[in-house]
Order: C-alpha cells, then structure tokens, then sequence
C-alpha cells in the first residue's frame, strides 16, 4: 500500500497498533505508518492461540530485513485466532496491513479499555 | 593539509583530550626496524619451535596434522579472497558470499542438518555458542549433560559461559570409553556429546539424541568433520545442533589458531543460529546472487536480543575449508578416511602388543585412540620425543583416572613406516622406564 | 575497476561437479586391509549411498572456480575502503610471509612448551607492546575477535563482583554503542540499560549519574566515540562509574585514533580490548580471522582467562622460560580452545616491530590528520550543504555525516549513495550506523590513504550529488556496473536458501 491510510471505523493505538472491535472480540493489526518504516516486512511469528494480551505490552515482533519491531497490544485479552497465511506471506502486512495483514483475533477482558484508544484523524494528527 | 582544515598543526587536532593525559615521551616500546629486520626477528623466533617438519607428530586432540594441499594457499593468498572486510555491500561481494554458501552447503552434506551458519571462531567456542542456542530455545532449564569425553577445552568453554546464565554443567560419567547417560529430567536444557569422543571412541548418537528428546532436551554433538564422511550423520541420528572444529578442513596448525568452527542446525532452529548466513536470491534483473541474510538475528539489528555476539568470525579459514572439501570430493573424503581408519587399526594392534602398553577401551575408532602405560607417561614421551618422534597427548592432566594415559591420532601424513617407529620407540621407553621404577623399588 | 563477465560465472562448484571427477589421489594403503564392519558396526556408518555430496571436479576446475569468484569481489588492495569503525588500513605483505615459516604455522597447539618456546615469547612480547600501548599491565590474548574479548571483559566484572561478594545485574552502554555491545552483555547475563548523548555528542553526564546505582556492574565505552569523538567528560565518567564500584570497560575499535598520543588506562579504564584485525592490520579476510586480546588493571588480573603467556625467571642469569600458566585459581575459565588465533598474533607482532613506538604515534596522528583532512575537502567543496557533519566538532580518524538534508532536497538516500559508490571504484562507508544519526555515513579514511585518494574521494561525492540534482533515478538504481545489480534481501529473508539444493 503506497499511499498513507487510516481507516475511519478502526480505533488506534498511538505505538502504531490498530484495533477493530466487534462486541467483546477485536482483530488487531499495525499501522500503515508502522509497516512503511519497518520496510519489507519479511517474518511474523504469531503467538499462541489461548496467549494472554495486555493492553500496551509488546505481544510480539515483526522483522523486516534491517529491522525488528515490537508490536504493541491495543487492548488486553486471551488470542482466540491468529493469521497463519502470513507465514508463507508476511507481505501481506505491507500490502493490506487493515484486511488480509491482520495479526491476531482476540476475545476482550475489558472491552472499556477501547475508550482509551485514538480515532483515526487523532492517531493521523500524532504523526506530523 | 593542515592549512585546508584551518590548524597549525597536527597538535590542534587532539585538543579534546585533556593535556595530562596526553602522554609527554614516547611508548616504552623499540623503535621500528626494516623490514629485513623483523623478518630475521621472526624467524630466529620460528626455529626456536619445534613443527610438525621437525618431528614425526602423533599429537592430536583436537587439531591434526594433515597435508594441506598447495591450491589452498594459492587462492587464500589472493588480495580479492584477503582483505576485504565482512560483506555488507554484497553486489561487489559475491565471490566471499558465494563461497560461503558453497561452504555452508559442505557442512550441511558433512553433517545431514539442512542449515549451517557461515563459521564460528573454532571447536570449543562453537559448543559454548550451541550452549546459549539451548539456553533460549528451551528458557527456564538449568543444566546442561555433557560428556566426560567431551574435549576438556569445550567443556571449560561452556562452563564459563553457562556461570553468567545461573546454568549448571554436570558431567556424564563414561563406561568402557562411552558416554554414560544419567536419568535425564526436565531442568535439562541440552544433552552435549562429542563425535568420535575425546578418547576416540565412535558414539551412539541416536541413542544419545533420543534421550535427549525424551526429556525435551536439545542434542548437541561436537563432531570431528573427516570422520562424519563414514560414520552416520549426526542429522539422521536426531542431532539438534552439530558443531566443531574445523582446522582438519585444509587449515594450518598455527599453535592453535586461527582456524574455523563449524554450526549446523534443525529448520526448527534455523532463526536461532548464530553468526552470519549467507543466502540465495535475485537482483533487479534476475541474475541469482546471494547476501547475508536472517540479519535480524545479529548483534548489529537485535542488539541486546541477538543470538550471539559475534561479527567477525573465521571466513578465510572456513574458505579453506571449502576449498579443501572441494579438492577431496565426493569420494576422495571416504577415501581418506578410510585410509586413517586402517592405519588407525594397524596402530592400535601394534601398541597393544607392547608389553606395558594397554588400550583405554576397545570401541570403534576412526582416527584417534587411547592406551594406558604401566610407565610415567611424560618421561616416555620425551624419550620418544629426543628420538623424533612425539607419540601423542598425555591424558592424566585433563583425566586423573587415566594417569598414564596416552591419545595417539593417526593422519594421512602418518605412514606405515612412521606407524612401525612409534610402536618400536614405545616399546622401548616404556620398557626402560619401567625398569628405571623397578630399580628404584629395589633400591629402597 | 573492471569485473570479468564470463556467462557461467554464477555456476556454484556443485553444478561444475561431473561424476567421476577428482582432484585428491589417495595415498596408497600401505597396512593390512580390515572389512570396515569389523572396524565399526555398520549402524554406526553411512550406507554406500549417503555419501556426502560433495563437489567432484579436478584441480584445474577448482582454482579457475575460486580465482572466477575472487574477481566478483571489491577488496582493500585494489580500492578505497572508507568503512568507519573497521580501520581499513593496508595490510603489509610482509606479514604473510612470517606467519607461514614452518616454526610459526606447523607448530601443534599442544607442542610441550619446552619446544614451543619461539611462539610462547613471541605471546609474551606482544602481551608486552600491547599493555604499554593500552597504560594496563596485565594482557590475555585469548579471544578470538572483538566481541569476545567483549565477552571476556563483562565476564571478568562479573567475577571481579563475585570475588567481592557482590552480585549486580546491569550492564550500561551509550546510544551509540556498537550492536556487539548490548549483545554481549545479554550473552553474559547481565540486563542492558542504555546511557543518552549530548549534544555535543558525549555520553549525558546527568543521564549517566542518574542510571549509575550500585546495581550497575560496568559502563561500556568507545572512546573515540563511534561518532568518531573524544569524549570530553572521559575522567568524570571514570569518577562516576568508579565511584558505584563498577569497572569501566574500553571497546578498542577507535584505538587507531590515539595509539601513542593517550592510553586508556591513564582514562581510568579497567578492562580494555584490542581489534587485532582493525589497528593492527591482521587482514580482515572477508569476514575474519581476527583477534581480540584485552588488557586489564591489576585489580581485574586474577580473573583472566586460563591459561596465561608467563615469563620464568631463574634469576641466575638463564635464559627465561616462557610458559602456560594454568594454575589461576580465580580465572573465569576458557573462552576457547587452546591459546587463541596464534597466526593474527605473529602479523601483529611484526606490525609493532616494524612501526615502533614513533611510528605507532605517527599512525594515529596522520589517522586523524587524514579524517579532518577529508572533511575540510568535503566542507570545501560543498559536499556538507547535503551531507551534514552530525556534530560540529574536531573529528578523530573518522566522522559521521547525516544524509537527511540529501534525501530531502535530491531525494536520493544514504543506501543509494553507498550504491552509487559501487559504480565510482570505491568502497562505501559504513551506511546506517551509528543509529543515533539518521540517515548516516561513518566515513574513515585510515593513515595509509594518500591526499590524493582523499581528494579524489571528495571529488566523487560531489559527482554523485551533481548528478542527483539531475536525475536522482541513476543513484536510486545504482549500481549499474557491478558484477550483479541491487539485490532483493527481502525474498531472501522470507523464504531463506541457505544451501544448494539437489
């Protein structure tokens, strides 16, 4: 994706995580903005599926081929699902890092915790 | 110069070290010499060692005395192969990087593991760097099972890096020169053997790796590299991690340095490996290259999180090695080895014969083995040695079970005739000292 | 600079291989012929058809193989090699020659020390030069690269601490630091805590007194700094560290700036370590060998690594004995097998020899005198107005310069000037590091670059610049006329090849 995008319906968190919250399960993903500095992102290795999360704890990494990055929790939680096809791919996390570069599906502990997070123009305005 | 950088003088320059540091004489050191100079210095230094040329060598333990073949030199000497640095611009690097991948695929066929780094510094530190492989694949684990026939050098190695983790190290006894494997529970982060051991002795590796897995411990195997070219290898024993030195591979002797250590691995633990890893791929228009690749396991991406320390490694000597891999072939390695592993058997028949002369163990050998004397073994050995002739490592400091024990290792370099002096010379000294000991008795 | 381009260049020495094919004759069997089950049982060996597969190709095939893949690589005898932090300086070939006589690289490891004795002073010796040039007595040459003496140097704190019945678990090390720092500390269990620069570019002092509590076991410095700086604070830093009972430990890659001019020791550092393949020319081999020895005051001494070059004296007028000393009750242990990279310590030593105290001084001094030199040619010329020097300041034998201005006004970036580079003959500096500058370039020069290939360094920069402003597309795909073009790392991290396959 060349061009910078913040999707209106998700929430951000300000170390370049996003959330999209359905009742109490979010998907979590990173930024447009974290995917472009990392570069070409070329290793995810996911966590295991009944790992718990805590919002604003790293949870895991993502390597690109000059760069490994802590990815932060938006919101805290126990994985219930994560993105295997992006071990063949990790790509994708450039390419669609909102749809098919989503990372992991987890069940929310504490869905008010989201009250916290930034709206896209507050997380686009953190970045100028 | 001085007047484009806008000083006076070079003085200027060092203004930002404070004038009481600043040493007021010169270095407590000689002056500079010419060239000739030194080059007398140095050789009046280098007579004053007795080489493997000086004297018939059947000191192993570790590094051996091979024939390393005049090509090896002829390509290592050039400038293109000598001085430049670690390649971090790979398009004007693709000779180092494209040895390393011929060399790292050596290693892979030598050892039946699918991933070898580009070198380690040599044996010992190879076993300590498979130590902390372990150490973060299996966190939480506090011991590591090693080998009382693990060379004494890689033990001490590991030892001292495992203080720093708050792991321990704990030996496992032998039996009839083999590794003895305790009961292992689950504070056992790695199970490390040597291959053939440190007595000569070819080990059951698949016994060894499975015990190992049973208590989901890692296998780690320190392997000499001629002999995996007939014995089974470590790979299709269960072997996590099979490491060692690599001097037999076309390196000099040196005094014991530089030379090479070599790292194989599972897939599994492929982003574990240390050191760098040279990889395939293309470049804008298709042509197939290779460059350092996974860097984001090393020290100058990972930092604080990498999977070693290490930068500069052994590259020329692994090159060396590669070269000399090549130069074998295929069925040139087998050969060799064979042929060690013959004289190795004549050797060992003609020892045992001696009276006074004893085998340590009789399990198979390649190319090393052990015998006990019924005779000080440092005063045998330098009868043998004002006669030529250095018979081997004396055991007892490293083994004080083993008193007078004696590791002889047989090379290609080692004839039949040589073989025959050995066993002659022995046989004498042993006999004389043993009647030295006898007379002493008497005189008391 | 001219590559050859022979079309099977790219061929690896697997698919030369031909069946049958062989350049090693075995040496006839000259002893009785065992069945090889008798001499080990057939599970223990490889079948008939597991071998190996090694190369098969003749002699012939083999040198013109490896002289093909020589002329596929830039090295420091053909071209300049400005790679800061590396000391790239030329490596006398006299070396080669004293390190192959027969005393020096036939010699076993475990010779018994009464025939070693050439090699065994030859140690000595260097141990000697070595603590007069660090002002710390005491040497041990036993790790084999920077990093482990890295190593060796936490390790010994964390003994020193041990001994004093302390147990502290941080280990400091500035922004700057080189990523063996902070990998080393992990690698001997301490944790990492990182100390901030100014803005002059030396270590924060506030920032530093703040983080120094008696949990911390040591401070990790280069000094020069990698920003290619003296540290002006050096002795304060000293006082600070020494003052929570932690040691002080000098990362040696900068010594090429200030041998015979200043000594660590004199600093107040403990623990020392010497790049044996940067400032004193051992060649870098493409990726080593190297070595790195550490010097250490007296206080650290009864930690050194096992076993220790000792000199014997009868005292009668005998010549002394040169020995390894294993009996060290309190050492740390070994970090390796047997004395260390014995063939690095025979060219060293004979760089020492044949610079002397003067020349050692002349290195560092013409080293710097060359940096500052390159830098005003680059001010001169204009090269700055893009390229920044990170800090305002007298430089020692190197200098970061910062490529943000450049990515913004020509939109080319560091990387693509490095390429670009390729293109002019010349190696380029070190690109992305330190991480504290963006964008940067650690440019050094060394003292054995004349003026003129300084001038014509700058020249080339200003080239590359002039044509950016053009067209900044030529250096974005640059370069054009190596032996292969830009390479995709990114494919060869996702789905890594990292052997032949057959």
């Amino acid at each position: 994706m060349s061009d910078p995008s913040y999707p209106e319906e998700l929430l951000y968190h300000p170390e370049h995580d996003w959330a999209r919250v359905d009742g109490d399960q979010a998907t979590f993903g990173i930024t447009w903005f974290a995917q472009d500095s990392l570069g070409e992102v070329v290793f995810f290795d996911p966590p295991k599926v009944g790992t718990t999360v805590t919002k604003d704890a790293a949870y895991t990494e993502i390597e690109s081929v000059k760069a490994v990055s802590d990815v932060i929790s938006p919101l805290s939680g126990e994985v219930v699902e994560v993105n295997d096809a992006l071990g063949d791919s990790p790509e994708t996390i450039n390419e669609d890092p909102y749809g098919a570069g989503w990372l992991v599906k987890v069940k929310l502990s504490d869905p008010s915790e989201q009250e916290a997070l930034l709206d896209a123009a507050a997380y686009a305005a953190t970045l100028s | 110069m001085l007047r484009e950088i806008g000083v006076e003088s070079i003085e200027e320059l060092f203004a930002d070290i404070p004038a009481h540091l600043r040493l007021a004489g010169p270095l407590e050191l000689d002056p500079g010499q010419s060239e000739l100079e030194v080059f007398q210095e140095l050789r009046a230094l280098a007579v004053r060692n007795t080489s493997t040329e000086d004297e018939v060598c059947f000191l192993g333990a570790g590094m051996y005395d091979h024939y390393v073949p005049a090509l090896i030199d002829s390509i290592t000497s050039r400038s293109e192969f000598l001085t430049p640095y670690t390649p971090y611009q790979p398009e004007v690097s693709q000779g180092g990087l494209q040895a390393m991948f011929e060399y790292q695929t050596a290693i892979c066929e030598l050892t039946g593991l699918p991933v070898s780094n580009a070198s380690v510094y040599e044996g010992p530190s190879a076993v300590a760097a498979a130590g902390y492989v372990a150490k973060l694949a299996n966190p939480g684990r506090s011991r590591f099972i090693v080998s009382r026939a693990l060379h004494p050098h890689s033990r001490e190695a590991l030892a001292t890096l495992a203080h720093g983790w708050g792991m321990e190290v704990v030996d496992a006894p032998l039996c009839d020169g083999l590794t003895d494997l305790p009961a292992l529970d689950e504070q056992v982060s790695a199970v490390i053997v040597q291959q053939p051991n440190f007595l000569g002795a070819v080990e059951d590796l698949e016994a060894l790796a499975g015990a190992a897995h049973a208590a989901g411990a890692l296998c780690v195997a320190a392997c000499d590299p001629l002999p995996l070219s007939v014995l089974r290898a470590p790979g299709e024993c269960g072997v996590d991690l099979a490491v060692g030195e690599g001097q037999t591979l076309g390196n000099r002797l040196d005094f014991g340095g530089p030379s090479f250590g070599f790292f194989a691995a599972t897939e599994a633990l492929l982003r574990r490996v240390p050191g760098r890893i040279a990889g395939e791929t293309v470049d804008v228009e298709g042509k197939r290259g290779y460059v350092l690749t996974l860097q984001t396991r090393e020290q100058h991406i990972r930092r604080e999180k990498a999977t070693s320390n290490i930068c500069t490694a052994q590259a020329l000597n692994a090159l060396a090695g590669v070269i000399y891999l090549s130069w074998l072939g295929r069925h040139g390695i087998v050969e060799l080895t064979e042929l060690m592993l013959q004289r190795t058997a004549y050797a060992r028949e003609r020892l045992a014969a001696i009276d006074g002369v004893a085998l340590l163990h009789d399990q198979p050998v390649v190319r090393e083995f052990a015998v006990a004397l019924d005779a000080p073994v440092q005063a045998v050995i330098d009868r043998c040695v004002a006669q030529g002739v250095n018979p081997g490592y004396a055991l007892g400091r490293d083994y004080p079970e083993y008193e007078n024990g004696l590791l002889v290792a047989i090379t290609e370099r080692r004839s039949r005739a040589d073989i025959d002096r050995l066993a002659d010379l022995l046989d004498g000294a042993v006999a004389a000292e043993r009647s030295r000991n006898t007379h002493h008795v008497g005189a008391r | 600079m001219a590559f050859t381009a022979a079309a099977d260049d790219q061929l690896t020495i697997y698919e030369r291989s031909k069946p049958g094919r062989r350049a090693f004759v075995a040496p006839a069997l000259d002893v009785p012929e065992h069945p090889l089950d008798d001499l080990i049982p057939a599970r223990l060996r490889r079948a008939e058809g597991e071998r190996a597969r090694l190369p098969e190709v003749s002699e012939p095939e083999i040198v013109r193989h490896y002289n093909r893949l020589s002329k596929r690589n830039f090295d420091l005898d053909t071209g300049f090699y400005p790679l800061g932090s590396c000391t790239m300086k030329h490596n006398p070939k006299l070396h080669e020659r004293v390190a192959a006589l027969d005393g020096h690289a036939r010699l076993h490891p475990f010779q018994d020390p009464r025939h070693a004795q050439g090699a065994l002073e030859l140690m000595w010796r260097l141990q000697d030069s070595l603590a007069v040039i660090a002002g710390l007595p005491h040497v041990s040459l036993q790790p084999s690269a920077g990093s482990h003496g890295e190593l060796a140097g936490v390790l010994l704190t964390r003994a020193f601490h041990e001994d004093r019945g302390e147990t502290r678990t941080q280990v400091l090390t500035p922004d700057t630091a080189h990523g063996t720092n902070p990998a080393t500390v992990t690698m001997a269990g301490y944790e990492v805590v990182k100390v901030g620069t100014d803005a002059q570019g030396n270590v924060d002092l506030d920032d530093l007194r703040a983080k120094a509590t008696p949990d911390v076991a040591c401070l990790m410095l280069t000094n020069p700094s990698t920003l290619g700086l003296f540290e002006h604070g050096i002795e304060e830093i000293a006082r600070i560290v020494h003052d929570v009972g932690a040691t002080l430990y000098y990362d040696g890659a900068n010594l090429n700036a200030i041998m015979g001019i200043c000594r660590p020791g004199d600093m107040g550092f403990d623990i020392v370590h010497f790049n044996l393949h940067k400032s004193f020319t051992q060649p870098h081999g493409g990726g080593g060998p190297g070595a790195g020895p550490i010097a250490v005051a007296d206080r650290i001494e009864p930690f050194l690594p096992r076993p220790q070059v000792v000199r014997r004296d009868n005292g009668n007028g005998a010549q002394p004995f040169f020995d390894l000393d294993y009996d060290r009750p309190r050492s740390i242990g070994r970090l390796r097998g047997f004395q260390g990279n014995y063939g690095v310590f025979v060219r060293s030593y004979a760089y020492i020899r044949s610079l002397g105290a003067a020349g050692l001084r002349d290195v560092s001094e013409v080293a710097v005198l060359n940096a500052n030199y390159l830098l005003a040619r680059l001010r001169a010329e204009g090269v700055l107005e893009h390229l920044p020097v990170a800090y305002d300041r007298i430089c020692m034998h190197e200098f970061v310069l910062s490529g943000a201005p450049m990515k913004h006004d020509l939109k080319i970036r560091t990387l693509d000037l490095a390429k670009r580079l390729l293109d002019h003959g010349v190696h380029p500096p070190t690109v992305y590091f330190p991480l504290l500058v963006d964008e940067a370039l650690l440019i050094e020069p060394t003292e054995t670059e004349t003026k003129e290939t300084l001038d014509g360094f700058a020249q080339i920069l200003v080239e590359i610049l002039r044509e950016a402003a053009d067209d900044p597309e030529i250096a974005r795909t640059a370069p054009h006329t190596t032996p292969v073009r830009r390479l995709d790392e990114a494919a060869a991290a996702r789905r890594p090849v990292v052997r032949q396959r057959f």
